[in-house]
């Protein structure tokens, strides 16, 4: 046996000890640096996503991804046979693109450490940043999941034994035995106790109840949306779903539905993150898929539904002709119903199609609690994101 | 953490006499550690030193680390750090076969941590030791001022890549003296072309006069000519003896600016702060050089642990593992870049040439590939090339210097470009080009490589500090300019500028995507149809923590 042995950094800081310090910064005049990153693995179905702070330290240096466009395609060394011009090898654009460290990411269900480490995130965004809770819409269903708790009492024998209980009975032994003449001033040495009268507690398999949360996160993967916009919109959407798994306890199932013109449903947050830059833009196609899925599925009997839309606001359907009636038929089930515009940096503010025909419409005057509309520019820090996101769920 | 064990020690000192008979040098201390891949993880953001001072962006760096092993569980075998006596890890789990290949490999590291000459500020110098020294005093300072000691720390760092690397070094090796006399030197250089400005005739008849002198009138020539100088510039002795008053200043780097003439620096209340600049200066300029001989350093451990491993007798039996081992440490990737597979073929490529005699004019000159296939002087200056490569090149040299084309054809090497096929929508990696120029070129281009940022005292007003970036060719990245100059105007005391090259994309012609500045995030550019892109020269100012920009004429 060896001596215990303490680390080199004797006191590693605890991530709320980090977050308290970031918050310190802003009091003393100097923009908050910390920010709550995540990391996926990238890979299908197994997908893996772990929680860490990250900053930046900031230094004057040459931007690595800048290239004069004369000098054209990004380079790379390789080694191999072929002749100059040779293709060898492809990826698909559409499908998988680059994950790395630093990009948003949630994998769906699965793995337990990937729900700890979200539900982690939720904590600590419920708490640090402070973040309303959301109103439970009330559905409880049971669940096959069973708790052990110490519920099941029993007389003369068991694991843990309840005073209260036990002391209650040998009153009442004592009080019908006539041993206590004036129950104002009873004297504990007098009483006889019965092993009968011991009252203990064991475990007991309960079941569960609880609110389940179902949660849409549809994203505009059009033409336009390359870059900033998409980074914004999936890191939105992975602190809204970390703050549900902690407000619902881990039970929070998720659906991601990608969208140009045509909509369709992706298996995991990875493909949902990794998937870009397809066509033109249709919105509708997005709220009919989910309207449909709801509707074959019956999932409003049993869930709670949220769903949330990110987007940068480009829309054909211009006037929302198509695109509000799916919107109000998705109102009569949905908890919420939360749509982002991260706005481009080259647009002019508040202008896009979405934002437009939204407020034109007035569904956001008549029903604000159904329907959240949050507006930023795609170059939106932390700080703002979080502020969206009390927007869209307060 | 703890000593590797007698037992394993023993193996060690095996293998430093073996290398030692291969040439190797490096000091006779050496101390090794055992430790768990948690204890790695935990060096990592501070480079490896124990001792380092405590930073709480460490211990963000930290808990990063730790989800990155959660996702990719990595298994390093050894870390090596430059100091006196020069300390090595090494993972718990390593056997004893393995741990014979990495002493080897950890060896030929601390060969050239103590012979490259970009080294040579280090070589006299016990860095955990000031390291631990330095900890402290931030400990201390920490204690008193609290937080604030992170945010000059903060800041310190944030300009701690911009260290005069180059004239540190220069300290420990100055130029040599030119022959020949300072007098002379004044003469020619300054006096004639900047006092008198004469013109070139003149110039070049008393450049034929002191020839003349010297050539008749041998060891008195140079006296002779002056007399004649004197004589028709009586004035020149005095502004000559003045020259020599003048002292060329020192050029300094930012944070030494700031520590020498920060009046916000020297306020008695701040004067602590100096301490933690210097701290950190020391500290980035000790690891300067570690960025810079990157292929060179891996190549190097690489050929050697490869070489003295299949020497030695102690690991019979286990040469399968070890091919294992090695193969996956230093093949060459069919697209991407691995320093330790370069770097080690450069070196077998450089000895075999230097073996044949081919770094001569004989074989340069020879234009058919058969005969120059054939060519072998035997002239066997291998060993004694690859030493002298060690001792004296950076990656920059080593890559411009000996990667050529006969190199870059034997390993089948090539510049690999990606694009996009959009009637498949996919990426298309593709050979570009088997040139070496390209080639090195490409590798050149993603050398470590600080912008180079002087202050510029005579275009400062008002107490401002003004600094100045030289343009290569490529932008600052700009979402850290507002913090660093936030730093700077902090430590400083007063508005602090900083002038800098933009590209600006002119709209392509059909394209209203392409908007000033947008085509940085890259949207989807059209075949035939890329940006094109003006420079132009803005001025940043930070002042009251508020940025701003204004274009430059």
């Amino acid at each position: 046996m060896g001596e215990p042995k303490a680390g080199y950094t004797a006191h590693v800081r605890s991530l709320d000890e980090l977050l308290e310090r970031d918050r310190r910064r802003e009091e003393d005049g100097f923009p908050r640096k910390i920010r709550v990153g995540r990391m996926i693995k990238p890979g299908k179905g197994d997908s893996k996503v772990v929680v860490v702070p990250t900053t930046v330290e900031e230094k004057l240096v040459h931007d690595p991804n800048f290239r004069p466009p004369e000098e054209g395609d990004e380079s790379l060394g390789g080694t191999g046979e072929g002749e100059e011009g040779e293709v060898i090898g492809e990826t698909p654009v559409r499908e998988a693109g680059e994950a790395g460290e630093g990009g948003a990411g949630q994998g769906e269900g699965g793995a337990h450490e990937v729900e700890s480490s979200a539900y982690d995130l939720g904590r600590i965004l419920t708490e640090k940043f402070e973040l309303p809770n959301l109103k439970e819409k009330g559905k409880k269903r049971s669940l096959t999941r069973y708790t052990y708790d110490l519920t099941d009492r029993h007389r003369g024998f068991g694991q843990l034994l309840d005073k209260k209980a036990t002391l209650r009975r040998i009153l009442e032994t004592n009080l019908a035995l006539g041993r206590i003449p004036d129950p104002q001033a009873v004297d504990p040495n007098e009483l006889l106790i019965s092993p009968e009268d011991r009252v203990y507690r064991i475990l007991s398999r309960e079941k569960d109840y609880e609110s389940q949360a179902l949660v849409f996160f549809l994203r505009d993967y059009s033409g336009s949306m390359a870059g900033k916009a998409t980074e914004l919109v999936c890191t939105q959407h992975v602190l809204i779903y970390s703050w549900l798994l902690f407000q619902y306890d881990r039970q929070v199932e998720t659906r991601f539905i990608l969208h140009d013109t045509e909509a369709k449903e992706v298996k995991d947050f990875y493909t949902y993150y990794n998937s870009r830059v397809a066509g033109g833009t249709r919105v509708a196609a997005a709220y009919r898929l989910v309207n449909e899925m709801v509707e074959k599925e019956s999932l409003a009997k049993d869930y709670n539904i949220y769903v949330f839309h990110g987007t940068d606001g480009d829309d054909w359907d211009t006037d929302g002709r198509e695109v509000l009636p799916e919107i109000e038929k998705a109102l009569t089930y949905a908890s919420r119903v939360g749509v982002t515009v991260a706005e481009h940096a080259y647009g002019s503010s508040g202008n896009t199609e979405v934002e437009r025909y939204l407020k034109k419409s007035g569904l956001l005057e008549k029903k604000p609690e159904l329907l959240r509309l949050d507006t930023m520019g795609e170059d939106a820090e932390e700080p703002r994101i979080i502020e969206g996101i009390k927007k869209l769920i307060s | 953490m703890e000593l590797i064990n007698q037992h394993t020690k023993a193996i060690m000192e095996g293998c430093k006499e073996r290398a030692r008979s291969a040439g190797l040098r490096f000091e006779d201390e050496t101390l090794e550690y055992i430790v768990t891949n948690r204890d790695l993880l935990e060096l990592t953001p501070k480079l490896m030193i124990p001792t380092l001072y405590d930073y709480w962006v460490h211990d963000v760096e930290v808990l990063k680390e730790k989800g990155r092993y959660e996702l990719y569980p990595g298994n390093p075998y050894e870390t090596v750090i430059n100091t006196r006596p020069a300390i090595s890890f090494y993972n718990d789990n390593n056997p004893d076969w393995l741990n014979v290949m990495i002493f080897y490999h950890v060896l030929a590291h601390i060969d050239f941590f103590q012979n490259n000459i970009f080294f040579r500020h280090t070589w006299d110098f016990d860095l955990t030791g000031q390291a631990l020294s330095d900890k402290r005093l931030i400990a201390r300072l920490r204690a008193r001022h609290g937080r604030w000691v992170d945010y000059v720390i903060e800041f310190a760092r944030g300009i701690d890549n911009l260290v005069g690397y180059f004239e540190e070094l220069a300290r420990f090796d100055p130029p040599a003296v030119t022959v020949g006399s300072r007098r002379l030197d004044y003469y020619f250089d300054v006096f004639l072309q900047e006092v008198k400005k004469v013109r070139a005739a003149e110039y070049l008849r008393e450049v034929e006069r002191f020839n003349s002198c010297c050539v008749h009138q041998g060891a008195l020539g140079e006296d002779n000519f002056f007399v004649e100088v004197l004589r028709k510039y009586p004035e020149f002795e005095t502004l000559y003896e003045k020259s020599l008053e003048r002292r060329p200043a020192r050029k300094g780097d930012l944070l030494q600016y700031l520590m020498e003439h920060s009046d916000f620096l020297k306020r008695e209340e701040n004067r602590w702060m100096l301490s933690v600049l210097q701290v950190i200066r020391n500290t980035s300029v000790y690891f300067q050089p570690q960025i810079r001989t990157k292929i060179l350093n891996e190549g190097w451990a690489s050929y050697w642990h490869e070489r003295l491993f299949l020497e030695d007798d102690r690991i019979r039996g286990h040469e399968v593992d070890f091919a294992r081992v090695h193969a996956g440490v230093t093949s060459l990737p069919k697209v991407g870049l691995n320093p330790y597979a370069l770097g080690m073929r450069l070196f077998e490529y450089i000895e075999e040439m230097a073996d044949k005699g081919r770094y001569s004019f004989a074989y340069q000159k020879l234009g058919d590939a058969e005969a120059r296939r054939r060519f072998d002087s035997g002239a066997g200056k291998g060993r004694e090339t690859l030493f002298a490569v060690r001792a004296n090149e950076s990656d920059f040299t080593f890559i411009s210097r000996y990667i050529d084309q006969d190199f870059v054809d034997r390993h089948k090497l090539f510049v690999a470009g990606k694009r996009l096929n959009r009637s498949r929508m996919t990426w298309q990696y593709y050979i570009k080009s088997r040139k070496a120029a390209d080639y090195r070129q490409m590798l050149l281009g993603d050398l470590y490589h600080p912008p180079h940022i002087r202050v510029a005292a005579d275009k400062a007003r008002d107490g401002g500090l003004y600094l100045e970036h030289k343009f290569e060719g490529k932008p600052l990245v700009r979402d850290y300019i507002a913090n660093t100059l936030l730093g700077i105007e902090y430590l400083w005391g007063r508005p602090v500028h900083l002038e800098t090259s933009e590209p600006v994309a002119a709209a392509a012609a059909g394209s209203n995507t392409a908007v000033a500045g947008a085509f940085l995030s890259a949207p989807p550019e059209r075949d035939g149809e890329r940006p094109q892109i003006t420079w132009r020269r803005v001025l940043y100012t930070m002042e009251n923590r508020e940025l701003s920009k204004v274009p430059l004429a």
